[in-house]
């Protein structure tokens, strides 16, 4: 077996040293019952040539986002990777390295991880920021329990804003936990006043989404207002990070934690996973924040240097008291997001959404165009809503026929959900051409 | 007060005498090379992306655009690169050396993982494409779902916990779930978790409002059973428990625990962080086991990442299977399906928890465990056990006389020691761990498990050769010697060679500087 | 100094008529390492004895300090919130955290006397 680097004479010598007989002396402490003498019922091994046809052969399966004019987000979003990404990832000393407890040999990852920290704060407007959660929707069932550790309250609003798999993720910890949870209704276009009046002496936090859902922009400052003026506090939550480059901030909204997707940056789509949470606050929150924190010190030499620090909020030593279970965080996501927004820097994060928006805007008029269509969004980033005057999960899937990939169904993130049936989520990036639109633009009216 | 200083060791710099190698001009010494912060090298007008104007269009940012400068540092290409390469070359690695991090299976990473995780039908496809145009990752999905469970001899699996911790609650939840559904829910308050547990149980117990209750240690290590069953009841919830255990032990007893735990209607939770010890040979469905969770990072080796992405897929028994959170793929006359809400899971006969993630779970990591497993193959899988285990007893056995082993052997994947052996020597744990760096090793898992005072747990994985082992264990021999005759100063002041020496926590934990921020600027001249 | 007690958890309370200071004891800012962080109630609240009052935080360990006495906290140390080394440096004298009017002074007499708590720790090395 080629990863096995034992051979049989080595495994005699070593047994001779043990003192052992067979290697199933060392498996004695296994009760009888359980030991397995034959092989599990799974094929035997296989070599790299072989291997690499069966996974050939489950790719060939599925249609490839580049491979057709492509226009699906809903929370995660297709953009071009540098090249230098993806080959600086796969350096055996970043890909094959441990969480960095052993700082004086692991300084390559705690300096990305503090440089990391540092672009976060500043995109987001916060003052700190973390060394990343699982992803945005497990980031935010973290910032509401933080939340309630802030106030010592127990109950959490989530506007209609929200992405729907990230308020039922965060619905499932919260009934785990014993908290109380508002979930308002899906609404488009305007919901600022509505999710106000939602907001009382009981609330430990308002969560909400921009771009929303439905990816309309929405106006934080009055909810961050009202929020505040009632001892609760506002979880800003981000789907499209690229979004940053060219709205508002969050933190400059009034927001005391943002919770972000940082797929967009760095990441492929990878079918889901796995993606990385970006996490930021206010400074004065910082001990009841989750996750892992890189901070900034001296060695014996007196050179700067850096380490996992205000790890006494962690479970590996807080145990049952910890601010939370996890203990990874999303190590490689985030080193390649801090690759590519070091490539991008202060102006090609700007263009970068610039573009982005002047192609959904393009994608937009073109589809407006089409009898029957109706885009619903007021202000938008990359993303928008429309209006089909048929089911839209019929219409996706005879758009896929005629290789379009069109766009996320809102019925099938709201099940059951009355009059979103016809709604369909569209996302435009830098990585669609005019010739794309065109495609797409045709499509739907041969579809409707 | 509670919970004094467990790990009990030094937290600011310890002594021991400077290093008398030359100085350089630059700081740096030869490949070691220092490098500044990516905003020190900011550099207006360097970019490292060329983004061309979009055509005209009218702005639908509404009042919401951007103002003034986020900060972000400007450089080119050939920058970013040489930035990243040269903090690359201060990090340990699997590549570069033998990892013993125990409980941690720092094992080879095969590159074919890699090379497939990154085949366009495979990287490049959305979670949220119609499922017609995935059917390919969904039977993927379907075969990784197999694969888990025939090795693991239990029915029922979730794919979509991120990691390990991840996996624990969502193994937990489905314990809850069940256990509702039998209207057993409110009465089933506490959660029974060895005392060497990995901090991650009692924490994940806690976040679900459970009480935590320790079970302690018999002199051989293992759970003591007496004291265990004197703690069931029609109270307790679950046993959390490690096996093979985190000291590196199979729990003899664990057929009887489990049947215990079922007798008072309780389940077993098994953390599964240790499978690599026991793949293809034991399975955890023939243990009694109800749930465990799998880090597809540790026994199936995808890459650590300097900690991240994980995955933690959890098995389940058929008492939980039905509990197994959204969504789920199944496979039937038109294909594989994914089954991502109540309403098709309810047809479907399953009464799903909830969901832990949005999206399915960490398909990267599936594609790259999968591809391990496709390797291995059943045959494979019972040697990656059984050299795991042998290696690890080579290490106790070579290293029994010359450090100082708590337990009899044999072990399983791998071998602990405590700091008996550096009774005396004025040298703690610590020091002994921080001089194998000098000698270009990683050190090993250091103060874990608590039960033991001063840990040292080496996991030398299954990747290891003899040849590699062997001289990694004459140098903990040399190590040793050291430490009896008085060789201070070669512990208490290292790594000496390292890109840094001992860094200051107490420090960073006093004045958190989390965040690099620009100079403040120079006062105008009057 | 006759008149401090310590308790099993290495909290000492010295009383001044009504008022009990309390803090950690040297052994346990030893054991505990460099002080990083420490977390004060507010003034005003009622504590009963065993109550959590304060968080002591090293780099590896966070302990709680729990109430050896009840009353009402009628003053915290904002000392060693500013400089957690004040901890470490003078443990049993400038770097305590609370002081409490007592409301059950007999409690006092439950707990260990100087030379009890020596004998104590003693027993622990």
């Amino acid at each position: 077996m080629r990863y096995l680097p034992l051979t049989e004479t080595d495994r005699r010598e070593m047994l001779g040293v043990i003192g052992a007989k067979s290697v199933d002396e060392l498996f004695r402490d296994v009760p009888e019952s359980a030991r397995r003498e034959g092989l599990v019922d799974l094929p035997r091994r296989k070599g790299e040539l072989e291997v690499e046809r069966i996974f050939s052969r489950m790719a060939a399966k599925n249609v490839a986002a580049g491979s057709a004019p492509f226009f699906v987000g809903g929370g995660a979003y297709r953009h071009h990777v540098p090249a230098a990404v993806d080959h600086l990832i796969q350096r055996s000393e970043f890909l094959t390295s441990y969480t960095p407890y052993q700082p004086e040999i692991a300084q390559g990852t705690l300096q990305y991880l503090f440089e990391f920290q540092t672009q976060v704060a500043m995109i987001t407007g916060m003052d700190v920021a973390n060394a990343s959660m699982y992803d945005a929707s497990t980031g935010c069932g973290e910032a509401v329990l933080m939340a309630h550790r802030v106030t010592k309250r127990r109950k959490a609003v989530l506007s209609g804003t929200l992405h729907p798999q990230y308020s039922a993720v965060v619905k499932n910890l919260s009934d785990f936990a014993g908290y109380k949870l508002e979930i308002m209704a899906p609404a488009l276009p305007d919901t600022v006043e509505d999710i106000i009046s939602h907001i009382t002496d009981e609330t430990s936090c308002v969560v909400v989404q921009t771009p929303g859902f439905f990816g309309e922009l929405h106006d934080l400052r009055p909810i961050a207002e009202a929020a505040h003026a009632k001892g609760a506090l506002l979880i800003a939550v981000v789907p499209e990070i690229v979004s940053l480059g060219a709205v508002t901030p969050p933190g400059e909204m009034g927001a005391d934690i943002v919770v972000a997707e940082g797929q967009s940056i760095g990441n492929g789509l990878n079918f889901g996973g796995p993606y990385v949470g970006l996490f930021a606050t206010r400074e004065k929150y910082v001990r009841q924040m989750p996750g892992r924190l890189c901070g900034e010190t001296v060695d014996a030499d007196g050179k700067r240097g850096f380490v996992l620090t205000l790890s006494t909020r962690e479970q590996h030593i807080r145990r049952e008291k910890a601010t939370s279970n996890i203990c990874t965080n999303s190590g490689l996501c985030c080193l390649a997001f801090t690759i590519h927004m070091s490539l991008l820097g202060e102006d090609g994060y700007a263009q970068l959404a610039r573009i982005n928006h002047a192609a959904a805007v393009s994608l937009a008029e073109k589809l407006a165009s089409v009898p029957g269509v109706e885009i619903l969004n007021k202000a938008f980033f990359n993303e928008f809503t429309m209006r089909l005057p048929k089911p839209a999960a019929e219409v996706v899937d005879a758009l896929a026929d005629k290789g379009v990939l069109g766009g996320v169904p809102a019925s099938r993130l709201l099940p059951g959900v009355k009059g979103v049936e016809d709604l369909l989520i569209v996302a435009s990036t830098e990585i669609n051409t005019d010739a794309d639109r065109a495609a797409y633009q045709a499509a739907l009216k041969e579809v409707l | 007060m509670s919970g004094m200083n467990k790990q009990g060791r030094p937290t600011s710099i310890g002594g021991g005498s400077a290093e008398g190698a030359r100085e350089t001009f630059t700081g740096n010494k030869a490949l070691q090379v220092e490098e500044p912060l990516l905003f020190e090298l900011d550099n207006p007008g360097a970019c490292g992306v060329d983004l061309d104007e979009p055509a005209e269009f009218t702005s639908h940012l509404g009042n919401f655009e951007r103002q003034g400068q986020i900060g972000l540092a400007r450089v080119s290409e050939p920058e970013v690169v040489r930035h990243f390469v040269r903090l690359s070359s201060k990090n340990y690695s699997i590549d570069a050396g033998l990892y013993p991090l125990g409980s941690c299976t720092m094992k080879h990473n095969p590159r074919l993982n890699e090379k497939v995780a990154r085949l366009p039908g495979i990287g490049d496809v959305h979670p949220l494409q119609p499922q017609k145009t995935v059917q390919g990752a969904l039977e993927l999905m379907h075969e990784l779902s197999h694969w888990l469970k025939e090795l693991t001899g239990m029915p029922g699996v979730a794919l979509s916990p991120k990691a390990g911790a991840h996996g624990e609650l969502c193994g937990m939840m489905a314990i809850r779930a069940a256990l509702t559904a039998r209207g057993e829910g409110e009465q089933r308050t506490r959660v029974l978790v060895p005392e060497s547990a990995h901090g991650t149980n009692p924490a994940t117990a806690a976040l679900l409002g459970y009480k935590v209750d320790a079970i302690p240690a018999t002199k051989e290590g293992r759970v003591d059973l007496e004291a265990f069953k004197s703690k069931l009841g029609p109270d307790v919830a679950a046993i959390m428990l490690t096996n093979p255990n985190t000291c590196g032990l199979f729990e003899r007893d664990i057929v009887a625990i489990a049947d215990a735990v079922h007798e008072v209607g309780a389940y077993f939770y098994c953390d599964g962080a240790n499978f690599n010890a026991i793949v293809g040979r034991v399975r955890p469905g023939d243990l009694g086991v109800d749930a465990m969770h799998i880090n597809l990072h540790k026994t199936f080796s995808t890459p650590h990442g300097g900690g991240g992405p994980g995955a933690g897929p959890v098995v389940f028994s058929e008492a939980l299977a039905p509990f197994a959170p959204l969504p789920y793929v199944v496979h039937d006359k038109d294909g594989f399906r994914l089954v991502e809400t109540e309403d098709e899971a309810s047809a479907d006969g399953t009464q799903p928890f909830g969901r832990m993630t949005a999206f399915h779970g960490q398909m990267g990591m599936f594609v790259r465990a999968l591809s391990y497993m496709l390797s291995h193959g059943s045959d494979g899988l019972r040697q990656v056990a059984e050299d795991a285990v042998l290696n690890a007893n080579y290490v106790l056995a070579s290293l029994k006389d010359d450090l100082s082993a708590p337990f009899e052997g044999p072990c399983m994947h791998e071998a602990l020691f405590d700091d008996r052996f550096l009774k005396g020597t004025g040298i703690e744990t610590l020091d002994f761990a921080k001089a194998m760096i000098d000698e270009g090793y990683h050190p090993m898992t250091m103060y874990f498990p608590l039960v033991v005072h001063g840990a040292l747990l080496i996991e030398p994985t299954e990747t290891e050769s003899k040849q590699a082992v062997d001289l990694f264990i004459a140098t903990l021999k040399d190590l040793a010697r050291a430490a009896r005759s008085n060789d201070k100063d070669r512990f208490t002041g290292a790594p000496y060679m390292s890109p840094r020496r001992r860094l200051d926590e107490t420090a960073a934990a006093r004045r958190p500087v989390l965040r690099w921020a620009p100079p403040a600027p120079a006062q105008a001249a009057e | 100094m006759s008149d401090i007690r310590f308790t099993d958890q290495h909290e000492w309370v010295r009383v001044d008529g009504d008022i009990a200071t309390i803090g950690i004891s040297d052994y346990a800012q030893e054991q505990l390492g460099d002080v990083v962080f420490v977390e004060l109630p507010e003034v005003g609240k009622e504590l009963a004895a065993g109550d959590e009052a304060a968080v002591v935080e090293s780099v590896k360990a966070a302990s709680e300090v729990y109430s050896p006495v009840s009353g009402e906290i009628v003053d915290v140390n904002g000392d060693i919130e500013a400089t957690p080394a004040g901890v470490n440096e003078d443990a049993m004298g400038d770097g305590w955290f609370i002081k409490l009017r007592l409301s059950n002074p007999g409690e006092l007499d439950k707990l260990m006397d100087e030379a009890a708590y020596s004998e104590f720790v003693e027993g622990l090395q």
